[in-house]
Order: C-alpha cells, then structure tokens, then sequence
C-alpha cells in the first residue's frame, strides 16, 4: 500500500498554467524526491496529490484509487508544511492527535499512538506544551509526529527542513532517513536543498516550469543527466558548459563537463587559463579560471590545494566523463 | 542610534504629547460626571467647578430613577448593543472568511459590494427602511433597531476582518483540513482564534455608534417599552426648559455599560497567541 500514479496532471490558476501536464509513478515505500527552480510548481503538485487543490485536468490514484472527490482527510495521506502549521491554541500532545480524534479514533488508542511516535522522535518532555513554548526544531518534530500518528499510506513533506539551521537540518535529515526504514512508508520530499536529495532520495523529480525534465535515482541524474537544465541543476557547483564549436565538436550544440571531473596542473595541460579567485573550503578547493579557448571554468579539487589569483594554470578534462548535448539541449547519447 | 541619549528627550515629548492628548479627550467626561453632582445652581455657576459639600447634590440621578422607566431603557440599550454586535461579528467575520478563503467568480466583485456600506450612509435610506419595517411588523420592536444596527455594522466588519483573514497561514488551514477538520471547524477553530485582535476592534468600532444613536430609535422604536437610553435621556431636554441634572446624570450612567464592554474587548486586544503557530 502506498503507491501513486499521476497522469497527465494540468493546474491552472486564472489563465495561468502551473502545472503542464505531469505524469509519475511512484511505488511502494519508494522517497521520491520534488526539486526545481522556486515557482517551477512543487508544492502546487504536492498540494495537488493531497486534495488541497484541484487538478485543472488529469487523474490522481493513490494505492490505484482514484481519489479525484475524495477529501484530503479521506486520501490516507499526511502533510508536514514548511511553516510548521502546528495548530497555536492545542497542545503537543492535542495537536498529534487531533487528526485521529477527529476520525473518531478512540481516546486510549490515541493516546498510545501518540505516545509513541513520541518516543520515536523524542518529544516525551514536551508533551503537555503548546507550540509558542517550543524551539523550531521541537515545533518541526511535532509537525512530522502529527505526520506519522495518522499512520498514512503517503507521506506528503514540503520543504520541511528549510527554516531550520545547518546542524538541525542535519539531524532531522537523518532522523526522516530513520523514519522512512523503520516506518517502509512512501514519502514524497520537495526541497530546495541539494544535498537533501542526493542524499534522501530513492528517486528523484526535477520540474521546470510545470514540467518534468528527468526522473531517476540520484546518481543516474548525476551521471546521465538527460538534458542541459537537469544537468546545470543537479550538482553543485554546476556543471560547465562549453560550445562545441570551441572544442572542435561539430556534432554538439554544447558539451558539459562537471567541476570534479577537471584536473589543474602548473606544469602544462588542454586548456591554458588564468585564475580568478580560489574558494578553500576544507576538503574541497574550488578554481574558477578563465580559460583561453573555452572561456570560464570552475575546477573543483580533492583536498586543500595553494593556488591563487593571477596563477596561471593548465586545465585537464577527464576523459570520457563529458556530456554533450545538442542544438535543443538534449543529451547525444553515445553508443555503449 | 544611541537609544540613551536621545530617549529622555524623545519619551518626555511622546509623553507630553499623549498627556495633552488624554486631557482634551476626558475633559468633556470630566465636565459631564462633575456637574451631574451638583446643583442646578451650581451648574450654571461655576460649570468648571467640581461639587463641594455646599454644591454636591444627587437631584438629577433622583429625578432620572424616578421619572420614566430609566432600568428599562438600560436594559433596551445593552440588548440591542451586544445582539447587534455578535450579529455583526458573526456574519462579518462569515462573510470574510469566504471572500478570503475561497476563489469564486465576482469574488473581488462581492467584496466591493459589500464594503459599499462603508461610504453610504444607512441613514439616507431610512425612510425605506421605515416602510420596511412597518410591513413586517416590526416597529416599535427592539428587532427592529438590532437589524438595521446589524446591516449598519457589516461593511466595515467585512472590509476588515476579510483583510486579517488573508494573513493568517494558509498551511495551517490546510493542516486542518488533513486532519479531518470541516470548513466550519477551521473557521470557528482555527481561524477566529487567530483575528481575536481584529474582533475585538471590529467590535469597539461597532458599538459606540449603536450605543450613542438616536436617530433610528426615535424613529423606529419611540414607544415607552423599546426606548433606548440615548432616547430615553431626551425627555429631560425640552424645547424651553431643561433639566440639566437630570441629563448629565443620564449622561454619566449610560457611559459605564461601553466602558465595561470596552474594558472586555480592549483584553482581546491585548492577547494575542498567534505566537508560535507558524515559523
Ligand atoms: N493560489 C494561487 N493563485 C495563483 N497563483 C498561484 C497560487 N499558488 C501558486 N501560484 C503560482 O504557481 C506557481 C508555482 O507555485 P508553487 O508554490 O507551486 O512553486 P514552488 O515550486 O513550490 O516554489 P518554491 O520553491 O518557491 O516553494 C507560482 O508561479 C505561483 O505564483
Ligand atoms: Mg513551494
């Protein structure tokens, strides 16, 4: 249970398209991961797949149901938002339960269930306040508990993470990692956050402007990116571009090459270029340099390297990890 | 900016100010309970003066007790002030809520419609509404007076209370409608909680217009039974002869109902628990 099928899903606000016709399936237990430019549509789908908004056109099935006119209440889905949206006036304890309760759900089994995905997340002390007494790591805890206590099918997250700070952001990281194994539920992440998905996702959707650029594992992105939005999006920092033409490659619009896939060297190399400002970050060295014949490059580096300003350095691709895509910025796929 | 170098200077001047301002508003309150304790004589007088044991006389709260059925018209006003005001609050808050919520066809169409109140006044129809109410039946009624109180207080209610709706978080009516929550729940719920401020404006705004009216009382409830207090008041003032005492007396005690009622709304105000409902 917990499976999902769109197909070909349209929203429109006004005359204004969001939405352009998304088709996705999405498994069993499957996390599947939503990322895209800011306005691109996510959370207009994900709001979509729980009933809060209706589709213009197109089917939505969870577990092969269509649930077109069924309720939100009613899909077997829960939602944790980005805001927390935890109810002001009720307490931790209330505001887990309400969802059952409202279901008709009785007192002593409420409460055990309450209890329990307490424990999972460790909000016991917590119990009795209400939500101004909270940090916003507790508040967004509670909102992902009022997730789980309702048992659903379908786990719906927007943006959870993004108002919390980098080291909370990291163990919440883990413990929604955590929860996925333990609970086998299916989820469904949108976020803006790279790592966030690399790291989450089971499979990943890239939208741009209402549509799907490319779906597949973090790494088949990574290394078989389809198209040139896909591959500048995924990957940080992004990827390369070069025209063909600068290479000698009549047969490509433009080639990428990643930043991880380019060595430097004093001493000599393909593409002859000038360093512009060097970033230290620790276990990564970053180079932006201009290069003579392919214009900007960025370089990223293993481990801490002195290069600096107004070097001057030779850059070296490797070979075979080039990606090479056509006058519509689709990937020319070489034979293998 | 130094906050400690320019705040004695700025505070003494705020401070100044808001006095000042304090002052002139409660001067006329001040006139009005001071000379409703003193003779006739005195008033007339000294008017500036505060009662003294040779001035102090309680003749006019005598003669307002005695003279016509002063309890009744009390009871009158506060009925028709707190059922116009819940009606007000009620249907406003109703009404903006849809206009704020829901997209619908004429949505923006129906909000100008309803604030049109807000710059006509109800009075220019009074006549229309005269005829209306002897149609029904209704004059002389204290329903009268609360329906047309009611249809008086709306447009601002709406204008206002739709504005606030807006800002509440859409995530957390969304949270409720996942959890099972009817549109009735997350209204009455969950969002009613959250403008309790602008309730309680809406209802300060509301209630002294009705409080102070005389104009719709006089003319569609003038019988001894549904007399209101601001009416009931007038038979002190004659075309030759007025009995002062008896009418700041009048005066004096019609304002401790609003004064209580606003002491209940201003607290509204004051709580707030919005904080920690979303970020
Ligand atoms: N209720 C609405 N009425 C009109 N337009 C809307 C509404 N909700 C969203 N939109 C529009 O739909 C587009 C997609 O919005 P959406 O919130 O889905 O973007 P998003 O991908 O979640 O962006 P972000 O990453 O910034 O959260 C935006 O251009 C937005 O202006
Ligand atoms: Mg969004």
């Amino acid at each position: 249970m917990g499976s999902l099928q769109l197909k070909s899903i349209r929203k429109a606000f006004g005359g204004h398209e969001v939405l352009k016709g998304i088709d996705l399936e999405v498994k069993d237990g499957e996390f599947v991961i939503f990322v895209g430019p800011s306005g691109c549509g996510k959370s207009t789908l994900l709001r979509t797949i729980a009933g809060l908004e209706d589709a213009t056109s197109g089917s939505v099935r969870i577990d092969d149901l269509e649930v077109g006119h069924v309720a939100p209440a009613k899909r077997g889905i829960a939602m944790v938002f980005q805001s927390y949206a935890l109810y002001p006036h009720l307490t931790v304890k209330d505001n887990m339960g309400l969802g059952l309760k409202q279901a008709g759900v009785p007192r002593a089994e409420i409460d055990e269930k309450v209890a329990k995905a307490a424990g999972m997340l460790s909000l016991e002390p917590y119990l009795a306040r209400r939500p101004a007494e909270l940090s916003g790591g507790q508040r967004q805890r509670v909102a992902i508990g009022r997730a789980i206590v309702r048992e659903p099918k379908l786990f719906l997250f927007d943006e959870p993470l993004s108002n919390l700070d980098a080291a909370l952001r990291v163990n919440t990281r883990l413990e929604i990692a955590r929860l996925h194994r333990s609970l086998k539920a299916t989820m469904i992440y949108v976020t803006h956050d790279q790592v966030e998905a690399m790291t989450l996702a089971d499979k990943i959707v890239v939208l741009n402007a209402g549509r799907i650029e490319q779906v597949g594992s973090p790494m088949e992105l990574y290394n078989r990116p389809a198209n040139l939005f896909v591959a500048g999006f995924i990957g940080s920092p992004q990827m390369n571009f070069i025209e063909g033409e600068r290479l000698g490659d009549t047969s490509a619009k433009t080639v990428g090459i990643r930043p991880e896939h380019i060595g430097l060297s004093r001493d000599g190399g393909d593409w002859k270029g000038k360093v512009i400002h060097v970033e230290h970050l620790g276990a990564d060295t970053i180079v932006y340099l201009e290069s003579e014949r392919v214009g900007p490059l960025t370089a990223r580096l293993f481990g801490e390297h002195r290069y600096a300003a107004d070097d001057i350095v030779h850059a070296t691709p490797v070979i075979g990890a080039m990606h090479r895509f056509d006058a519509d910025g689709r990937v020319i796929k070489t034979g293998e | 900016m130094s906050k400690a170098r320019t705040s004695l200077a700025r505070t003494g001047a705020v401070h100044f100010a808001l006095i000042a301002y304090t002052l002139v508003a409660l001067f006329p309150v001040f006139l009005t309970i001071a000379n409703s304790f003193k003779s006739r004589n005195a008033i007339f007088r000294e008017p500036l003066a505060v009662p003294t044991p040779e001035t102090f006389s309680l003749i006019g709260y005598e003669t307002v007790l005695k003279q016509g059925d002063f309890i009744g018209y009390f009871q009158n006003s506060v009925i028709v002030t707190v059922v116009s005001i819940a009606l007000v609050l009620l249907f406003g808050a109703m009404a903006a809520f849809a206009l704020s919520e829901y997209r619908f066809r004429g949505n923006t169409l129906m909000g100008l419609y309803l604030a049109l109140g807000i710059m006509i006044p109800i009075r220019l129809g009074t006549v229309a509404i005269l005829q209306g109410m002897v149609a029904t039946n209704l004059v002389n009624t204290l329903t009268a007076l609360i329906l047309v109180y009611t249809a008086q207080g709306l447009p601002l209610a709406v204008f206002i209370l739709s504005e606030f709706m807006r800002t509440v978080s859409d995530d957390l009516k969304n949270a409720g409608r996942i959890d099972g929550l009817s549109e009735y729940a997350i209204f009455f719920r969950l969002v009613l909680p959250l403008v309790r401020p602008a309730m309680a404006t809406v209802a300060v705004f509301t209630m002294i217009p009705i409080w102070n009216d005389l104009w719709f009382p006089l003319i569609l409830a003038p019988a001894e039974p549904t007399k209101t207090i601001t009416l009931g008041s007038q038979i002190f003032i004659g075309q030759f002869v007025t009995n002062w005492n008896a009418v700041l007396s009048a005066l004096s005690l019609a304002i401790f109902p609003v004064l209580i009622l606003y002491v209940i709304f201003s607290r509204q105000l004051i709580r707030g628990i919005t904080a920690g409902a979303v970020k």
